[in-house]
Protein backbone atom coordinates (compact mmCIF):
# COMPACT_ATOMS: atom_id res chain seq x y z
CA UNK A 1 0.00 0.00 0.00
CA UNK A 2 1.49 3.54 -0.95
CA UNK A 3 1.69 5.97 1.46
CA UNK A 4 0.42 9.43 0.86
CA UNK A 5 0.94 12.99 1.86
CA UNK A 6 -1.34 15.09 3.32
CA UNK A 7 -0.22 18.45 2.68
CA UNK A 8 -1.32 21.24 4.96
CA UNK A 9 -1.05 24.97 5.02
CA UNK A 10 0.61 27.07 7.68
CA UNK A 11 -0.62 27.99 11.48
CA UNK A 12 -3.04 24.68 11.89
CA UNK A 13 -4.15 25.11 15.46
CA UNK A 14 -4.57 22.48 17.88
CA UNK A 15 -8.41 23.34 17.41
CA UNK A 16 -8.73 22.40 14.38
CA UNK A 17 -6.94 19.23 14.97
CA UNK A 18 -8.65 17.86 18.01
CA UNK A 19 -11.77 20.03 18.29
CA UNK A 20 -12.77 21.01 21.98
CA UNK A 21 -16.46 19.85 21.61
CA UNK A 22 -15.01 16.06 21.58
CA UNK A 23 -12.75 16.68 24.32
CA UNK A 24 -14.48 15.05 27.10
CA UNK A 25 -14.93 11.40 25.05
CA UNK A 26 -12.61 9.19 24.40
CA UNK A 27 -9.96 9.53 22.00
CA UNK A 28 -11.46 7.22 19.41
CA UNK A 29 -14.47 9.16 19.14
CA UNK A 30 -12.54 12.11 18.80
CA UNK A 31 -10.12 11.35 15.83
CA UNK A 32 -13.24 10.80 14.04
CA UNK A 33 -13.54 14.74 13.74
CA UNK A 34 -9.64 15.36 13.24
CA UNK A 35 -8.96 18.23 10.98
CA UNK A 36 -12.47 18.32 10.12
CA UNK A 37 -13.12 22.11 9.87
CA UNK A 38 -10.21 22.52 7.29
CA UNK A 39 -10.42 19.19 5.91
CA UNK A 40 -13.58 17.65 5.88
CA UNK A 41 -12.16 14.54 3.83
CA UNK A 42 -9.22 13.79 6.29
CA UNK A 43 -10.60 11.25 8.70
CA UNK A 44 -12.01 9.23 5.86
CA UNK A 45 -9.29 9.61 3.20
CA UNK A 46 -6.30 8.75 5.73
CA UNK A 47 -4.55 5.55 5.59
CA UNK A 48 -1.85 3.99 8.25
CA UNK A 49 1.40 5.13 7.42
CA UNK A 50 0.43 8.29 5.11
CA UNK A 51 2.65 11.33 5.79
CA UNK A 52 0.90 15.24 7.17
CA UNK A 53 3.21 17.75 5.76
CA UNK A 54 2.73 21.38 6.72
CA UNK A 55 3.97 24.67 6.67
CA UNK A 56 5.03 26.72 9.61
CA UNK A 57 4.00 26.60 13.19
CA UNK A 58 2.07 23.35 13.05
CA UNK A 59 -0.02 22.58 16.06
CA UNK A 60 -0.05 26.08 17.58
CA UNK A 61 -3.05 26.93 20.21
CA UNK A 62 -3.58 24.56 23.35
CA UNK A 63 -1.32 22.38 24.92
CA UNK A 64 -4.10 19.32 24.34
CA UNK A 65 -2.03 16.34 23.83
CA UNK A 66 -5.34 15.02 21.95
CA UNK A 67 -4.25 16.58 18.62
CA UNK A 68 -1.47 14.52 18.30
CA UNK A 69 -2.92 11.29 20.18
CA UNK A 70 -5.38 11.06 17.34
CA UNK A 71 -3.07 11.54 14.43
CA UNK A 72 -1.20 8.85 15.63
CA UNK A 73 -4.63 6.69 16.15
CA UNK A 74 -5.31 7.52 12.44
CA UNK A 75 -2.08 5.70 12.02
CA UNK A 76 0.08 8.67 10.19
CA UNK A 77 3.69 7.57 10.38
CA UNK A 78 4.71 10.57 10.86
CA UNK A 79 4.39 15.28 10.65
CA UNK A 80 6.74 17.09 8.70
CA UNK A 81 6.91 20.68 8.63
CA UNK A 82 8.46 23.78 8.18
CA UNK A 83 8.44 24.29 11.76
CA UNK A 84 6.31 23.22 15.34
CA UNK A 85 4.26 24.69 17.84
CA UNK A 86 6.53 24.01 20.96
CA UNK A 87 3.79 22.05 22.80
CA UNK A 88 2.78 19.90 20.12
CA UNK A 89 6.17 19.52 19.14
CA UNK A 90 6.81 18.18 22.55
CA UNK A 91 3.80 16.05 22.81
CA UNK A 92 4.44 14.60 19.50
CA UNK A 93 7.59 12.91 20.82
CA UNK A 94 6.12 12.28 24.03
CA UNK A 95 3.39 10.61 22.53
CA UNK A 96 6.11 8.25 19.76
CA UNK A 97 4.48 10.33 17.13
CA UNK A 98 7.94 11.59 14.57
CA UNK A 99 8.09 15.31 14.15
CA UNK A 100 10.53 16.21 11.78
CA UNK A 101 11.52 19.53 10.53
CA UNK A 102 12.80 20.74 6.79
CA UNK A 103 13.04 24.05 5.24
CA UNK A 104 11.74 23.78 1.81
CA UNK A 105 8.77 21.46 1.57
CA UNK A 106 7.56 22.86 -1.70
CA UNK A 107 8.13 19.76 -4.12
CA UNK A 108 5.88 18.05 -1.66
CA UNK A 109 1.89 18.41 -3.73
CA UNK A 110 -0.55 16.91 -1.96
CA UNK A 111 -1.41 13.50 -2.73
CA UNK A 112 1.70 12.46 -3.66
CA UNK A 113 3.38 9.14 -2.58
CA UNK A 114 6.18 9.33 0.40
CA UNK A 115 8.29 6.89 2.15
CA UNK A 116 9.69 8.32 5.70
CA UNK A 117 12.47 7.28 6.95
CA UNK A 118 12.42 8.68 10.39
CA UNK A 119 15.43 7.49 11.88
CA UNK A 120 17.91 8.17 9.19
CA UNK A 121 15.75 11.93 8.89
CA UNK A 122 14.67 11.38 4.74
CA UNK A 123 11.29 11.94 2.97
CA UNK A 124 11.03 10.63 -0.19
CA UNK A 125 8.49 11.14 -2.74
CA UNK A 126 8.74 7.76 -4.64
CA UNK A 127 6.72 9.14 -8.08
CA UNK A 128 8.81 11.90 -8.09
CA UNK A 129 12.25 10.55 -7.35
CA UNK A 130 12.77 13.02 -4.97
CA UNK A 131 14.88 12.93 -1.73
CA UNK A 132 14.09 15.22 0.68
CA UNK A 133 16.75 15.45 3.97
CA UNK A 134 14.90 16.39 7.56
CA UNK A 135 16.67 18.11 10.40
CA UNK A 136 17.65 15.48 12.58
CA UNK A 137 16.39 15.07 16.05
CA UNK A 138 18.56 16.06 19.17
CA UNK A 139 19.93 12.72 20.96
CA UNK A 140 17.34 13.38 23.80
CA UNK A 141 14.17 12.97 21.67
CA UNK A 142 15.75 10.57 19.55
CA UNK A 143 16.45 8.17 22.14
CA UNK A 144 12.62 8.82 23.62
CA UNK A 145 10.80 8.01 20.39
CA UNK A 146 13.00 5.10 19.40
CA UNK A 147 11.47 4.04 22.76
CA UNK A 148 7.85 4.56 21.91
CA UNK A 149 7.62 8.12 23.68
CA UNK A 150 7.60 9.35 27.29
CA UNK A 151 6.11 6.20 28.94
CA UNK A 152 8.08 3.49 28.12
CA UNK A 153 11.32 5.60 28.48
CA UNK A 154 10.39 6.59 31.93
CA UNK A 155 9.60 2.59 32.54
CA UNK A 156 13.04 1.60 31.14
CA UNK A 157 14.82 4.50 32.99
CA UNK A 158 13.30 3.25 36.38
CA UNK A 159 13.96 -0.75 35.97
CA UNK A 160 17.85 0.74 35.39
CA UNK A 161 17.40 2.67 38.03
CA UNK A 162 15.53 -0.46 40.71
CA UNK A 163 18.43 -2.83 39.26
CA UNK A 164 21.16 -0.46 40.48
CA UNK A 165 19.16 -0.30 43.49
CA UNK A 166 19.60 -4.18 44.13
CA UNK B 1 29.93 38.05 36.05
CA UNK B 2 28.75 37.25 32.53
CA UNK B 3 25.54 39.27 32.13
CA UNK B 4 22.73 36.99 31.75
CA UNK B 5 19.28 36.89 30.86
CA UNK B 6 16.28 36.36 33.61
CA UNK B 7 15.01 33.41 32.00
CA UNK B 8 19.54 32.27 31.77
CA UNK B 9 18.91 32.62 35.80
CA UNK B 10 16.11 30.87 37.06
CA UNK B 11 16.72 28.06 34.52
CA UNK B 12 20.14 27.75 35.59
CA UNK B 13 19.20 27.81 39.21
CA UNK B 14 16.50 25.15 38.32
CA UNK B 15 19.21 22.70 36.66
CA UNK B 16 21.67 22.96 39.10
CA UNK B 17 24.21 24.65 37.20
CA UNK B 18 26.18 28.13 37.56
CA UNK B 19 25.14 29.29 33.63
CA UNK B 20 23.15 28.28 30.84
CA UNK B 21 23.91 28.76 27.07
CA UNK B 22 20.87 29.11 25.08
CA UNK B 23 20.38 25.88 22.49
CA UNK B 24 21.58 23.64 25.11
CA UNK B 25 19.53 21.11 26.54
CA UNK B 26 19.56 20.65 30.14
CA UNK B 27 16.96 19.16 33.32
CA UNK B 28 15.30 21.44 35.65
CA UNK B 29 13.96 20.34 38.82
CA UNK B 30 10.16 21.85 38.84
CA UNK B 31 9.00 24.16 41.84
CA UNK B 32 5.31 23.37 41.43
CA UNK B 33 3.09 21.92 39.44
CA UNK B 34 -0.78 23.23 37.90
CA UNK B 35 -3.19 20.78 36.28
CA UNK B 36 -6.49 21.25 35.98
CA UNK B 37 -9.53 19.08 35.24
CA UNK B 38 -9.09 18.21 31.08
CA UNK B 39 -5.24 17.82 30.89
CA UNK B 40 -5.04 16.73 34.35
CA UNK B 41 -6.15 13.39 36.68
CA UNK B 42 -8.15 12.36 33.84
CA UNK B 43 -5.30 11.92 31.96
CA UNK B 44 -2.04 11.62 34.47
CA UNK B 45 -3.41 9.29 36.49
CA UNK B 46 -3.22 6.35 34.73
CA UNK B 47 0.24 6.80 33.58
CA UNK B 48 1.28 7.21 37.25
CA UNK B 49 -0.30 3.99 37.48
CA UNK B 50 1.33 2.08 35.06
CA UNK B 51 4.55 3.17 36.03
CA UNK B 52 3.98 2.50 39.13
CA UNK B 53 4.89 5.78 40.89
CA UNK B 54 2.90 8.29 43.00
CA UNK B 55 3.81 11.97 42.95
CA UNK B 56 7.27 13.23 43.31
CA UNK B 57 6.13 15.86 46.12
CA UNK B 58 2.08 16.37 46.46
CA UNK B 59 2.91 19.66 48.38
CA UNK B 60 4.34 20.78 45.00
CA UNK B 61 0.80 20.05 42.89
CA UNK B 62 -2.23 22.70 42.58
CA UNK B 63 -5.08 21.08 40.62
CA UNK B 64 -7.90 23.33 39.65
CA UNK B 65 -11.18 22.88 38.02
CA UNK B 66 -12.02 25.12 35.06
CA UNK B 67 -12.57 23.66 31.68
CA UNK B 68 -15.49 21.51 32.37
CA UNK B 69 -17.08 23.48 35.24
CA UNK B 70 -20.06 23.77 35.67
CA UNK B 71 -20.52 20.32 34.48
CA UNK B 72 -23.41 20.88 32.16
CA UNK B 73 -22.84 17.76 30.06
CA UNK B 74 -22.89 13.99 31.23
CA UNK B 75 -18.99 13.61 30.60
CA UNK B 76 -18.31 16.60 31.79
CA UNK B 77 -19.95 15.82 35.18
CA UNK B 78 -18.00 12.70 35.22
CA UNK B 79 -14.90 13.95 34.63
CA UNK B 80 -15.15 16.69 37.74
CA UNK B 81 -16.24 13.74 40.15
CA UNK B 82 -12.84 12.56 38.91
CA UNK B 83 -10.86 15.34 39.56
CA UNK B 84 -12.41 15.93 42.98
CA UNK B 85 -11.84 11.98 43.82
CA UNK B 86 -8.01 12.54 42.76
CA UNK B 87 -7.75 15.66 44.90
CA UNK B 88 -8.47 13.63 48.17
CA UNK B 89 -6.62 10.28 47.52
CA UNK B 90 -3.74 12.71 46.28
CA UNK B 91 -3.92 15.07 48.73
CA UNK B 92 -3.16 18.04 46.34
CA UNK B 93 -4.29 21.76 46.83
CA UNK B 94 -7.69 21.57 45.15
CA UNK B 95 -9.76 25.04 43.72
CA UNK B 96 -13.10 23.40 42.90
CA UNK B 97 -15.16 26.05 40.68
CA UNK B 98 -12.83 28.51 42.27
CA UNK B 99 -12.18 30.04 38.47
CA UNK B 100 -9.91 29.39 35.36
CA UNK B 101 -6.30 27.95 36.58
CA UNK B 102 -4.35 31.31 35.39
CA UNK B 103 -5.93 33.52 37.84
CA UNK B 104 -6.83 31.32 40.70
CA UNK B 105 -3.20 30.17 41.09
CA UNK B 106 -1.59 33.47 41.68
CA UNK B 107 -4.54 34.37 43.56
CA UNK B 108 -3.78 32.09 46.01
CA UNK B 109 -0.68 32.98 46.52
CA UNK B 110 1.53 30.27 44.79
CA UNK B 111 3.74 31.79 42.82
CA UNK B 112 6.84 33.48 44.10
CA UNK B 113 9.45 35.30 41.72
CA UNK B 114 12.26 33.16 40.29
CA UNK B 115 10.53 29.83 40.95
CA UNK B 116 10.55 27.06 37.71
CA UNK B 117 6.97 26.21 36.98
CA UNK B 118 4.83 23.73 35.00
CA UNK B 119 1.49 23.97 33.87
CA UNK B 120 -0.73 21.39 31.78
CA UNK B 121 -2.09 24.08 29.84
CA UNK B 122 -1.04 25.97 26.98
CA UNK B 123 -1.47 29.55 28.63
CA UNK B 124 1.04 28.75 31.54
CA UNK B 125 3.06 31.41 30.41
CA UNK B 126 1.09 33.96 32.59
CA UNK B 127 3.03 33.01 35.82
CA UNK B 128 6.18 34.93 34.13
CA UNK B 129 4.08 38.16 35.26
CA UNK B 130 5.12 37.42 38.90
CA UNK B 131 8.70 36.56 37.42
CA UNK B 132 8.23 33.37 37.48
CA UNK B 133 9.51 31.24 34.39
CA UNK B 134 6.38 29.03 33.81
CA UNK B 135 5.29 27.36 30.47
CA UNK B 136 2.94 24.71 29.21
CA UNK B 137 3.18 21.23 28.23
CA UNK B 138 0.67 18.31 27.44
CA UNK B 139 -0.57 15.37 29.75
CA UNK B 140 2.05 12.68 29.09
CA UNK B 141 4.72 15.59 29.96
CA UNK B 142 2.91 16.52 33.04
CA UNK B 143 2.65 12.91 34.18
CA UNK B 144 6.65 12.72 34.13
CA UNK B 145 6.92 15.63 35.75
CA UNK B 146 4.53 14.40 38.53
CA UNK B 147 6.53 11.31 38.63
CA UNK B 148 10.00 12.42 38.63
CA UNK B 149 10.43 16.17 39.73
CA UNK B 150 11.62 17.19 36.54
CA UNK B 151 11.47 18.07 33.31
CA UNK B 152 14.14 18.36 30.19
CA UNK B 153 14.46 22.24 28.45
CA UNK B 154 16.15 23.42 25.46
CA UNK B 155 17.16 26.61 26.75
CA UNK B 156 15.51 29.32 25.59
CA UNK B 157 17.12 33.09 23.96
CA UNK B 158 15.18 36.21 25.20
CA UNK B 159 13.23 38.17 22.89
CA UNK B 160 12.83 41.93 24.25
CA UNK B 161 10.06 43.83 23.27
CA UNK B 162 10.20 46.72 24.51
CA UNK B 163 7.03 49.13 25.15
CA UNK B 164 7.97 53.01 26.03
CA UNK B 165 5.60 55.75 26.30
CA UNK B 166 2.49 55.17 28.69
CA UNK B 167 -1.15 53.55 27.06
CA UNK B 168 -3.83 56.25 26.75
CA UNK B 169 -6.94 55.99 28.46
CA UNK B 170 -9.34 53.44 26.48
CA UNK B 171 -6.27 51.06 25.65
CA UNK B 172 -4.98 48.14 27.53
CA UNK B 173 -2.66 45.22 27.58
CA UNK B 174 -4.88 42.94 25.42
CA UNK B 175 -4.49 45.69 22.79
CA UNK B 176 -0.64 45.76 23.04
CA UNK B 177 -0.85 41.66 22.75
CA UNK B 178 -3.55 41.91 19.53
CA UNK B 179 -1.09 44.19 17.59
CA UNK B 180 2.44 41.94 18.98
CA UNK B 181 0.11 39.16 17.36
CA UNK B 182 -0.31 41.27 14.39
CA UNK B 183 3.32 42.88 13.85
CA UNK B 184 5.55 38.66 15.16
CA UNK B 185 3.12 36.50 13.54
CA UNK B 186 1.46 33.71 15.25
CA UNK B 187 5.28 31.96 15.61
CA UNK B 188 7.04 35.51 16.30
CA UNK B 189 7.89 34.36 19.40
CA UNK B 190 9.61 31.07 18.26
CA UNK B 191 9.34 28.86 21.22
CA UNK B 192 11.76 31.01 23.24
CA UNK B 193 11.34 33.25 26.37
CA UNK B 194 9.28 36.57 25.33
CA UNK B 195 10.59 39.23 27.68
CA UNK B 196 8.02 42.40 28.39
CA UNK B 197 9.75 45.83 29.99
CA UNK B 198 9.54 49.55 29.34
CA UNK B 199 7.72 52.41 30.92
CA UNK B 200 4.49 51.44 29.84
CA UNK B 201 5.18 47.42 31.79
CA UNK B 202 6.10 49.18 34.58
CA UNK B 203 3.36 51.42 34.85
CA UNK B 204 0.62 48.21 34.09
CA UNK B 205 -1.23 46.86 37.26
CA UNK B 206 -0.44 42.96 37.64
CA UNK B 207 -3.47 41.60 36.10
CA UNK B 208 -2.95 43.75 33.25
CA UNK B 209 0.65 42.27 33.14
CA UNK B 210 -0.81 38.66 33.55
CA UNK B 211 -2.63 39.12 30.04
CA UNK B 212 0.81 40.18 28.24
CA UNK B 213 2.28 37.17 29.87
CA UNK B 214 -0.48 34.96 28.94
CA UNK B 215 -0.65 35.72 25.27
CA UNK B 216 2.72 35.24 24.90
CA UNK B 217 1.05 31.92 24.31
CA UNK B 218 -0.16 33.44 21.00
CA UNK B 219 3.02 34.63 19.57
CA UNK B 220 4.34 31.06 20.25
CA UNK B 221 7.14 31.80 22.91
CA UNK B 222 7.57 28.98 25.60
CA UNK B 223 7.92 32.13 28.47
CA UNK B 224 6.26 35.49 28.49
CA UNK B 225 8.38 37.23 31.53
CA UNK B 226 8.24 40.41 33.21
CA UNK B 227 10.66 41.46 35.73
CA UNK B 228 9.46 41.56 39.54
CA UNK B 229 9.39 44.75 41.00
CA UNK B 230 7.26 46.81 43.65
CA UNK B 231 3.96 46.32 41.83
CA UNK B 232 4.65 42.88 41.94
CA UNK B 233 6.07 42.71 45.63
CA UNK B 234 2.46 44.51 46.83
CA UNK B 235 0.68 42.34 44.72
CA UNK B 236 1.92 39.14 46.44
CA UNK B 237 1.78 40.92 49.96
CA UNK B 238 -1.96 42.00 49.56
CA UNK B 239 -2.70 38.07 48.66
CA UNK B 240 -0.73 36.62 51.77
CA UNK B 241 2.06 35.21 49.22
CA UNK B 242 5.80 35.42 49.65
CA UNK B 243 7.86 37.78 47.11
CA UNK B 244 11.25 36.64 48.49
CA UNK B 245 14.17 38.09 47.60
CA UNK B 246 13.28 39.87 43.83
CA UNK B 247 16.05 42.27 43.53
CA UNK B 248 18.57 41.07 40.87
CA UNK B 249 15.71 38.59 38.77
CA UNK B 250 16.06 40.78 36.11
CA UNK B 251 17.61 40.96 32.46
CA UNK B 252 21.51 42.34 32.81
CA UNK B 253 22.43 45.21 30.72
CA UNK B 254 24.06 43.94 28.01
CA UNK B 255 23.19 40.62 28.27
CA UNK B 256 22.98 38.38 24.43
CA UNK B 257 19.35 38.76 23.33
CA UNK B 258 18.01 36.77 20.38
CA UNK B 259 15.96 40.08 19.78
CA UNK B 260 15.03 43.16 20.69
CA UNK B 261 11.52 44.94 19.27
CA UNK B 262 10.48 48.99 20.42
CA UNK B 263 6.48 49.61 20.77
CA UNK B 264 5.37 52.96 21.28
CA UNK B 265 2.26 52.69 24.08
CA UNK B 266 1.51 56.14 23.83
CA UNK B 267 0.56 56.08 20.06
CA UNK B 268 -1.63 52.44 20.12
CA UNK B 269 -5.13 52.16 19.43
CA UNK B 270 -7.84 49.99 20.58
CA UNK B 271 -7.33 46.80 18.32
CA UNK B 272 -9.95 44.12 16.99
CA UNK B 273 -8.64 40.76 15.42
CA UNK B 274 -10.81 39.55 12.32
CA UNK B 275 -11.64 35.43 12.03
CA UNK B 276 -10.08 33.32 12.52
CA UNK B 277 -6.93 34.53 13.93
CA UNK B 278 -5.14 36.88 16.99
CA UNK B 279 -2.77 38.34 14.12
CA UNK B 280 -5.63 39.29 12.33
CA UNK B 281 -5.66 42.33 14.41
CA UNK B 282 -5.78 46.22 13.02
CA UNK B 283 -7.31 49.38 14.90
CA UNK B 284 -10.75 48.88 15.69
CA UNK B 285 -11.72 51.93 13.24
CA UNK B 286 -11.17 49.54 10.94
CA UNK B 287 -13.86 46.45 11.86
CA UNK B 288 -16.40 49.88 12.14
CA UNK B 289 -19.45 48.40 10.25
CA UNK B 290 -19.50 44.87 11.93
CA UNK B 291 -22.30 43.70 13.80
CA UNK B 292 -22.73 41.49 16.15
CA UNK B 293 -24.92 38.93 17.50
CA UNK B 294 -22.69 37.92 20.89
CA UNK B 295 -20.63 40.00 23.35
CA UNK B 296 -18.59 37.77 25.50
CA UNK B 297 -16.44 39.14 28.28
CA UNK B 298 -14.73 35.91 29.89
CA UNK B 299 -11.29 34.32 30.48
CA UNK B 300 -8.42 34.39 31.94
CA UNK B 301 -7.13 37.55 29.44
CA UNK B 302 -10.70 39.36 29.61
CA UNK B 303 -12.46 38.83 32.99
CA UNK B 304 -10.70 39.63 35.85
CA UNK B 305 -11.38 42.01 38.36
CA UNK B 306 -9.95 45.29 36.80
CA UNK B 307 -11.59 44.16 33.29
CA UNK B 308 -14.80 43.84 34.99
CA UNK B 309 -14.66 47.09 36.47
CA UNK B 310 -13.56 48.66 33.29
CA UNK B 311 -16.35 47.36 31.64
CA UNK B 312 -18.88 48.22 33.77
CA UNK B 313 -17.63 52.05 33.58
CA UNK B 314 -18.87 51.53 30.22
CA UNK B 315 -22.18 49.46 30.75
CA UNK B 316 -23.56 51.38 33.49
CA UNK B 317 -26.80 53.63 33.04
CA UNK B 318 -26.63 51.36 29.50
CA UNK B 319 -28.23 48.19 27.72
CA UNK B 320 -26.68 46.02 25.24
CA UNK B 321 -28.25 46.94 21.39
CA UNK B 322 -31.46 45.08 20.73
CA UNK B 323 -30.81 41.63 19.35
CA UNK B 324 -27.12 41.28 21.58
CA UNK B 325 -26.74 38.86 23.64
CA UNK B 326 -23.64 39.51 26.20
CA UNK B 327 -22.34 37.07 28.39
CA UNK B 328 -20.01 37.83 31.52
CA UNK B 329 -18.24 34.68 32.92
CA UNK B 330 -15.97 36.46 35.60
CA UNK B 331 -12.52 34.84 35.66
CA UNK B 332 -12.33 33.82 39.74
CA UNK B 333 -14.65 33.66 42.11
CA UNK B 334 -12.92 36.35 44.13
CA UNK B 335 -12.88 38.84 41.09
CA UNK B 336 -16.29 38.11 41.18
CA UNK B 337 -16.88 38.83 45.10
CA UNK B 338 -15.15 41.90 45.07
CA UNK B 339 -16.89 43.09 41.96
CA UNK B 340 -20.48 42.65 43.51
CA UNK B 341 -19.70 44.40 46.53
CA UNK B 342 -18.25 47.70 44.10
CA UNK B 343 -21.65 47.33 42.79
CA UNK B 344 -19.98 46.07 39.22
CA UNK B 345 -21.92 42.77 39.39
CA UNK B 346 -25.29 44.72 39.43
CA UNK B 347 -24.70 46.61 36.38
CA UNK B 348 -23.90 43.74 34.43
CA UNK B 349 -27.60 42.82 35.74
CA UNK B 350 -29.53 45.52 35.31
CA UNK B 351 -28.09 45.48 31.46
CA UNK B 352 -29.23 42.10 31.26
CA UNK B 353 -26.35 40.40 31.05
CA UNK B 354 -26.24 36.65 31.21
CA UNK B 355 -23.42 35.55 34.22
CA UNK B 356 -21.82 32.60 33.92
CA UNK B 357 -19.72 30.70 36.26
CA UNK B 358 -16.24 31.55 36.76
CA UNK B 359 -15.23 29.03 34.32
CA UNK B 360 -13.11 28.66 31.31
CA UNK B 361 -16.28 28.81 29.37
CA UNK B 362 -16.79 29.26 25.91
CA UNK B 363 -13.65 30.33 25.47
CA UNK B 364 -12.22 26.60 25.52
CA UNK B 365 -15.74 25.15 23.75
CA UNK B 366 -16.10 22.24 25.98
CA UNK B 367 -19.33 22.45 27.32
CA UNK B 368 -22.68 22.76 26.25
CA UNK B 369 -22.73 26.81 25.86
CA UNK B 370 -21.68 27.22 22.34
CA UNK B 371 -21.71 29.64 19.75
CA UNK B 372 -24.32 28.49 17.03
CA UNK B 373 -24.16 28.68 13.31
CA UNK B 374 -23.16 32.07 11.63
CA UNK B 375 -23.15 33.61 14.74
CA UNK B 376 -20.66 36.45 14.82
CA UNK B 377 -18.90 37.25 18.32
CA UNK B 378 -16.86 39.89 19.62
CA UNK B 379 -14.95 38.20 22.60
CA UNK B 380 -12.54 39.77 25.42
CA UNK B 381 -11.08 36.38 24.77
CA UNK B 382 -7.04 35.20 23.58
CA UNK B 383 -7.78 32.89 20.58
CA UNK B 384 -10.54 33.41 17.87
CA UNK B 385 -9.53 30.20 15.81
CA UNK B 386 -12.10 28.82 13.80
CA UNK B 387 -14.56 26.13 15.16
CA UNK B 388 -13.21 26.68 18.78
CA UNK B 389 -15.63 28.88 20.56
CA UNK B 390 -18.62 27.40 18.60
CA UNK B 391 -19.92 26.10 14.83
CA UNK B 392 -17.39 26.54 12.56
CA UNK B 393 -19.62 28.72 10.33
CA UNK B 394 -19.51 31.07 13.84
CA UNK B 395 -17.01 34.89 13.41
CA UNK B 396 -15.20 35.82 16.93
CA UNK B 397 -13.28 39.16 16.45
CA UNK B 398 -11.28 39.26 19.30
CA UNK B 399 -10.89 43.06 21.02
CA UNK B 400 -10.11 43.95 24.79
CA UNK B 401 -13.03 43.45 27.55
CA UNK B 402 -13.85 47.55 26.86
CA UNK B 403 -14.20 47.19 23.63
CA UNK B 404 -16.83 44.17 23.80
CA UNK B 405 -18.84 46.40 25.87
CA UNK B 406 -19.02 49.52 24.00
CA UNK B 407 -19.78 47.12 21.25
CA UNK B 408 -22.27 45.09 22.69
CA UNK B 409 -23.91 48.66 23.14
CA UNK B 410 -23.81 50.13 19.90
CA UNK B 411 -24.54 46.52 18.32
CA UNK B 412 -21.20 46.70 15.99
CA UNK B 413 -17.81 46.95 16.68
CA UNK B 414 -16.95 49.93 18.23
CA UNK B 415 -14.50 52.48 19.74
CA UNK B 416 -14.67 52.73 23.07
CA UNK B 417 -13.51 55.46 23.49
CA UNK B 418 -16.18 57.00 22.36
CA UNK B 419 -17.91 55.36 25.44
CA UNK B 420 -16.02 56.68 28.17
CA UNK B 421 -17.33 59.21 30.50
CA UNK B 422 -15.23 62.28 31.41
CA UNK B 423 -13.22 60.29 34.57
CA UNK B 424 -10.77 58.53 32.35
CA UNK B 425 -12.73 55.74 33.12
Amino acid sequence: MTARAFVLGDDVDTDQIAPGQYMAGGIEALARHVLESQRPDFVQTVKPGDVVVAGRNFGMGSSREQAAEALKLLGIAGVVARSFAGIFYRNAINLGLPVLIADDLSAIADGDAVNLDVTGARLRLTDKNIDIALEPLPDNLKAMLADGGLVPHLKKRFAAERKEHL
Amino acid sequence: MMATTLAEKIIARASGRQAVTPGEIVTAKVDLAMIHDSGGPRRVEPILRDLDVGLFDATKVVLISDHFVPGDTDEGARILELTRNWARERKVAFYDGEGICHVVLPERGHLKPGMFVVGGDSHSPTGGAFGAYMFGVGATEMAGVLATGEIWIKVPGTILIEWTGLLSPGVTAKDMMLTLCARLGMDGGGYQAVEYAGEAIRALSMQERMTLSNMAAELGAQAGLIAPDETTADWLDAVGGDAGDWHGLATDAGATLLAHHVFDAATLEPQAAAPHSPANAAPVGEAADVGIDVAYIGACTGAKYEDLKAVAAILKGREPASGVELMVAPASRRDQERAASEGIMAVFEAAGAHILPNACGICAGYGSNRLGEGVTCISSTARNFKGRMGAASSRVWLASPLTVAASAVAGRIADPREFMRGDGQ
